[in-house]
């Protein structure tokens, strides 16, 4: 970018913006390249007959989807999501309002499938399909992290995620793809993960790591890869494995399976959770990611799929992994039988860490000293789906308390942010569903606008200088634009951070 | 019989035949249209009286648009609350003997028109005047408000003001019903009250009207959060499976 890149300012109090239409209509990521493309099995480059292929890849979305079906009919335009974004919020442009993000959509659908739309398209809003729509779609469903805010105050439940993953899975279609996802779902087929990270790379930074540990601690903490006959998988994300502050955190996991005596697992060939899968709408690549796992699961004989900490991850994992793959019951292909055969069912399948970790708290089989943390004033930033699109334990919410429980038993300060911020009313950090890359450097820090508004004061008035997230976009993303509003970019960290610095090795 | 009770007999007709069948077809889509993934918006309810429970409370009470913006709610809730009662009201004319528990409601419905009106009215105002809500409005959302607002003032109108000949008008509502035609009282606001309920009859399910049966088909709020205890595959999602 040849512009420097600036934080816009705090409001003073936190009042709907004001319309700049256009302001963001020159942001637009990188589009895919042809080898990418086809990669993955998408058009190299847009097909001549990209209005047809559209169309008709709209209609079998509709056919097959009724989240889409029913979101494109319900809206009736009432404005209660208008002001929840936070793309809208950090860069005024109304077509980051969540409505007027489905209309972009809504209204070709209005034009080719529905007859008022046909015989009266200006009347009820809807449009023909142009080449203007159509990089129209590809600039504004790509400034979307698929966040779900805002159906959290639709009154129909309207997820803004749903339409743009139909918006990206149509663009796909006709060979109109993003670099950055479809570059990394590549990747993941390839080499196993997001990163491109390959097994012996993996392998020498796993063996670095026991050294450090063992130099810090005194303690022989493994870090295993493609270990049969383990107890236990994890699934991670990559940037686990060498992103700072997310390795810290996979030291945690680490420590804590050392700990209470688990043996565990990584793998070379699912070094991998997150699933880009997910943020592209494509079930077909989302299931292929999947299955990875279920190879790996299957391969090494273990008794329980553990996922770290990454929120879309978690998603994928727990909301879809059994119906992707048939992790838990009900499935009846003899890959998904072995697994549950396989599988120990007092368990949950798949779990999370921090489930793991607040069971073995809660027993305790683990030990953590909260004065450890001393130096830590911390408060806990939701992530979006963890929030609002999946749980954790056995009650409604226990994906907002595990967490926090988890927090408030490592360290002695804790602090929440407040003003309906927090739990399923998380802002998103600004980086997620995708556009964690640096050609959407400038919509990332405006996007994080609400949500370092509130950090700055919580550490006004509390002192608090470490944010706490369970989601390795969430870090990545924190950790570029923390600067950019004047914190320190070590302030974001994992919760397993916190535990790895409590965690009492060797006794027990 | 005159022209115009012919014409609005035929209309009405007309109207009850695409309001009905529209929505059953609608529904019927809705209902055949799989929801491959479990997608609730959580916290979500565990179990199937959760549900039923979240979907109550959103439906009579609008929950997540409280959680929204008390204006939108204030104005949506009363508007819709009182279109109701005004509804249940106005079976007075399609039932003889008038059912009691419709008696019971009479005044209550007659009395809703007030708020009903001005809560249109409140919607239309933030429609033309705040700036993010006018941006969103096509012409077809600001019409029908207007659509509203006009039938609720025709209807109070005679009510308050210049009375039609009521019993007329349920001697041919009633006469529609049993396909007896009986004459329509001649009066123009009457004329152009039944005009426009027919209109909103026939529009309802060709346009954003369905948001009172999407609601019940939304994914994300009649779903069961338990992804891990019970599998949820749809057929076309299944059929991936035998290829593997």
């Amino acid at each position: 970018m040849a512009t420097e890149i600036t934080a816009p300012a705090y409001r003073i109090i936190p009042i709907i913006p004001a319309l700049k239409p256009g302001a963001m209509a020159e942001t637009k990521s990188f589009v895919a390249n042809e080898k990418i493309q086809e990669a993955i099995g998408f058009p190299g480059k847009l097909v001549d007959d990209w209005h047809d292929r559209a169309i008709t890849r709209m209609g079998e979305l509709l056919a097959k989807y009724r989240s889409l079906k029913v979101f494109l009919d319900a809206c009736v335009h009432c404005g209660a999501c208008s002001d929840k974004c936070h793309y809208f919020i950090g860069t005024q442009d109304p077509k980051n309002m969540p409505v007027a993000r489905q209309d972009l959509l809504r209204s070709v659908y209005r034009r080719y499938f529905t007859l008022p739309g046909k015989l009266f398209p200006k009347l009820v809003g809807a449009r023909d399909l142009t080449r203007e729509v159509l990089d129209e779609w590809y600039t504004y469903f790509y400034q979307c992290s698929e966040c779900r805010r805002c159906s959290v105050f639709c009154p129909y439940g309207i997820d803004t995620a749903e339409i743009t993953m139909a918006a990206r899975e149509i663009l796909d279609s006709v060979g109109y793809g993003q670099k950055y996802s479809n570059e990394i779902i590549g990747k993941v087929h390839k080499i196993g993960n997001n990163l491109g990270l390959p097994g012996p790379a993996l392998a020498d930074t796993l063996e670095g790591l026991e050294e450090d540990v063992k130099e810090a601690s005194g303690f022989d903490v493994r870090f295993p890869l493609d270990v049969k006959g383990a107890e236990v998988l994890l699934i991670t994300p990559s940037a686990d494995f060498f992103a700072e502050p997310h390795i810290d955190s996979l030291i945690g996991y680490a420590k804590v399976f050392h700990a209470a005596g688990i043996s565990w697992t990584l793998s070379s060939m699912a070094s991998e959770g997150g699933n880009f899968g997910l943020f592209i709408g494509n079930y077909d690549q989302m299931r292929k990611i999947a299955l990875r796992i279920r190879e790996a699961a299957l391969e090494f004989g273990v008794k329980r799929i553990v996922v770290g900490e990454c929120g879309h991850a978690w998603r994928v994992a727990y909301s879809f992994w059994n119906t992707l793959t048939g992790i838990g019951d009900g499935a009846n292909d003899p890959f998904a039988l072995q697994l549950q055969k396989q599988l120990d069912h007092r368990y949950k399948q798949p779990m999370h860490i921090c489930e793991l970790t607040w069971d073995l708290i809660e027993r305790n089989a683990i030990t953590l000293d909260k004065e450890a943390n001393d130096q830590h004033i911390i408060t806990f930033h939701d992530s979006c789906n963890v929030a609002r699109a999946s749980r954790m334990g056995d009650i409604l919410g226990g994906q907002f308390e595990i967490p926090r429980n988890i927090i408030m038993a490592s360290a002695n300060h804790f602090f929440e942010m407040g003003d309906g911020t927090t739990h399923e009313k998380t802002f998103c950090c600004g980086g997620g569903g995708g556009l964690l890359t640096d050609d959407l450097l400038e919509l990332r820090v405006k996007g994080a606008l609400p949500r370092m508004e509130v950090l700055q004061r919580v550490a006004d008035n509390h002192g608090v200088n470490f944010m706490a997230t369970i989601c390795a976009i969430c870090k990545a993303q924190f950790t570029k634009v923390l600067p950019i509003y004047g914190f320190d970019r070590r302030m974001v960290g994992g919760v397993h951070q916190l535990v790895s610095n409590a965690i009492r090795l060797g006794d027990k | 019989m005159t022209a115009a009770s012919i014409l609005f007999a035929l209309l009405f007709y007309l109207a009850a035949l695409l309001f009905a069948g529209g929505l059953v077809y609608r529904v019927n889509d809705y209902a055949r249209t799989p929801a491959p993934l479990k997608i609730p918006t959580t916290p979500a309810p565990i179990t199937n009286g959760g549900v039923v429970l979240r979907m109550t409370r959103e439906v009579l009470l609008f929950e997540s648009l409280f959680k929204s913006n008390l204006w939108t709610w204030a104005l949506g809730w009363i508007f819709h609350m009182s279109l109701a009662l005004v509804i249940i009201r106005h079976l007075r004319y399609f039932t003889e003997p008038v059912w009691s528990w419709v008696v019971l409601i009479q005044p209550f419905g007659i009395y809703a028109s007030l708020p009903m009106v001005i809560a249109l009215a409140g919607l239309l105002v933030r429609r033309l005047f705040v700036e993010r809500i006018r941006y969103i409005s096509t012409p077809s959302d600001n019409l029908m408000l207007a659509l509203l607002l006009l039938i609720a003032l025709s209807g109070l109108f005679m009510k308050f003001i210049a009375h039609t000949d009521i019993i007329g008008v349920k001697t041919f509502v009633l006469g529609i019903m049993r396909f007896e035609l009986q004459p329509l009282p001649a009066n123009g606001v009457l004329y152009l009250h039944l005009f426009m309920v027919a209109t909103l009859l026939i529009i309802f399910p060709f346009s954003k009207l369905l948001h009172a049966p999407g609601v019940f088909f939304s994914p994300s709020r009649n779903q069961i959060d338990n992804p891990r205890e019970k599998r949820h595959l749809a057929a076309w999602a299944a059929k991936l499976e035998s290829g593997k």
